[in-house]
């Protein structure tokens, strides 16, 4: 239980800190506009989609990705410049407790981005926002969340101890939305890349999303995806213990 | 049983220099030091910038591995039970950063409440109680961004203490601090022995070692180069007096013959505008004034003053020694 309530009370923190940044704001607000633009005209031009609320959905956790992306890679190294990774690291409560909240947070900034980009596509493109399993819908926007912010953690952990952190996080941007299915259908796409999608949980998070509003089998979608959230937070335990004890080793803790 | 051991703990930084042909570098930043804490004492570690000192403090907070040699805090070794020894210490670095600026100090102090496992129910107490003993009460729901450097430094002694740990870590919590609200500062450690604390201080404030410290450790270059109450040191480096003798324009090879002259321990220049002022320290054996003033025929001499050591004398003549 008290693990339950680190997590919460630091994923609120960080959501109320970052909902105070002007610049996480407008990431989460005005990019997934441009995409959903992109997307209904690119889906209206071929006629191939199966419907613009489809279009609309993708471009949503696209936003929601993209925020990640750009923002959890450096989700360390940016508490580092605030000068309390020290004090993070130094408090008794679990590493993975205290730093998964920050990437789930900047995830969940990008929920945001749901409600524009359903907002712009109905105003300018006629959209109907009509949802086939409300319920299932609400389960499946926060377990396609935390899927992406689990994500957003490994990658944090992977790249803390490297410079280039950020840069190479924001580098995967483009690929992840490209081969989970955000933009276009998996079954597009060349067959080699299948079992690369499927191993990222928001390929089935975005599934989960897509089906609970369209229509279609929300469970297993949903299932695959916290099997694959759970697997990312024991890599990012692994790979916490082994920064944090490298970290103390080379006196990374802090800038001075 | 020491709250606080270091047995010949040291520690060195491996780094690079240049930027195309990198080339190793270690520096030695702390060279076997050892001391011990008890409970309820504060202990001063006092030495100039790069001496050592965070570097001392951070390994025994359990943030920096030590390169050989052992720390226990309250019983426990700090690197094999880092977690343990973090449940029970609280500590404060001096500086502004290190808080959460778009949110307010009680967004703050909720957050590391519940980091530091203090229960829902104890947490609205507890905040109160450390809001009240840094006086930042009715303040807590402002952003931090608002704050003054005064105000964060209380701050973060509150968010250091917030889970009521048995020892306190604090690393020149008064630095760059208005002297009203360094004052006030002083007051809220000199509040933590009373509650039952004991602390580890680091400063470079001679005034604020003297007044607030039981015992103190000065370092110089990684290695503790005195150690003992303020008085014993004041004692031990200088136990006679300091005459203070302003002067226009004096050399070095003057400073040397004052140095050399026969009951003289210690000479050190302070440059002041035009003047110079010459801190001379005697074994207080003899009346040296006028042999001092002797050696200065020629010089332009100001004021002439004669005082007890202070412990920045004892830390001039412990550390330039070095």
């Amino acid at each position: 239980m008290r693990h339950v309530r680190v997590f919460w009370t630091g994923f609120v923190l960080h959501f109320k800190n970052l909902s105070a940044s002007p610049f996480m704001m407008m990431t989460a607000a005005i990019w997934p506009l441009v995409y959903a633009t992109l997307a209904f005209l690119m889906f209206r031009a071929t006629g191939q989609a199966p419907s613009l609320l489809y279009a609309a959905l993708g471009a949503a956790v696209m936003g929601i990705w993209s925020t990640t992306a750009t923002s959890a890679g450096g989700a360390i190294q940016q508490q580092r410049w605030y000068g309390i990774l020290e004090l993070l690291v130094g408090a008794p409560s679990p590493l993975i407790l205290v730093l998964a909240p920050i990437t789930v947070a900047i995830a969940a900034i990008g929920v945001y981005s749901i409600a524009t980009t359903l907002l712009w596509g109905r105003l300018l493109f006629g959209v109907p926002v009509h949802i086939a399993h409300p319920l299932l819908f609400a389960v499946s926007i926060p377990a396609a969340v935390i899927s992406i912010g689990m994500l957003g953690l490994v990658l944090a952990s992977a790249l803390v101890l490297y410079r280039a952190a950020s840069a190479f996080s924001q580098a995967l941007e483009y690929p992840i939305w490209l081969i989970t299915g955000m933009l276009i259908p998996l079954s597009l796409l060349p067959v080699w890349v299948h079992p690369l999608a499927w191993a990222l949980a928001p390929t089935w998070g975005m599934r989960a999303v897509r089906h609970a509003a369209l229509g279609g089998d929300v469970g297993a979608p949903l299932l695959v995806c916290a099997g694959l959230t759970i697997a990312y937070g024991i890599i990012a335990v692994t790979l916490l213990q082994h920064f944090e004890r490298l970290a103390r080793d080379r006196a990374t803790l802090s800038l001075t | 049983m020491a709250v606080i051991e270091a047995i010949d703990l040291r520690r060195t930084y491996r780094t690079t220099t240049g930027v195309i042909r990198r080339k190793p570098l270690e520096v030695e930043a702390v060279r076997g030091i050892s001391f011990a804490v008890e409970q309820g004492e504060l202990f001063g570690l006092l030495g100039p910038n790069g001496a050592g000192k965070t570097t001392t403090i951070k390994m025994l907070i359990t943030l920096l591995l030590p390169t050989s040699g052992e720390a226990r805090v309250l019983g426990r070794d700090v690197v094999a039970h880092a977690r343990e020894v973090r449940g029970r210490i609280g500590y404060v670095f001096g500086g502004d950063r290190g808080l959460y600026e778009r949110l307010s100090a009680l967004d703050n102090l909720r957050y590391f409440a519940e980091l530091y496992g203090v229960s829902g129910k104890a947490q609205r107490v507890r905040i109160a109680e450390v809001l009240e003993l840094v006086g930042l009460t009715g303040r807590e729901r402002e952003r931090v961004e608002g704050y003054s450097r005064g105000m964060r430094q209380r701050l973060h002694i509150a968010r250091g203490i917030l889970h009521d740990p048995e020892v306190v870590f604090l690393d020149e919590p008064t630095i760059g601090v208005d002297p009203v609200g360094a004052r006030d500062l002083r007051r809220a450690i000199s509040d933590l022995i009373t509650s039952g604390k004991t602390v580890l201080l680091t400063t470079h404030y001679m005034f604020e070692a003297d007044a607030l410290c039981d015992r103190i450790a000065v370092i110089a270059k990684g290695e503790i180069v005195g150690e003992g109450t303020p008085e014993a040191l004041k004692a031990g480096v200088a136990d006679g007096r300091v005459t203070e003798i302003e002067v226009f324009g004096v050399g070095d090879p003057v400073v040397e013959r004052l140095r050399a002259l026969d009951g003289v321990t210690a000479v050190a220049v302070e440059e002041r505008d035009q003047r110079q002022l010459l801190v001379v320290q005697t074994t207080g054996e003899r009346e040296l004034t006028a042999p001092l003033l002797a050696e200065l025929d020629g010089i332009e001499v100001g004021r002439v003053s004669s005082r007890e050591p202070t412990l920045e004398d004892a830390y001039v003549a412990l550390v330039g020694t070095e």
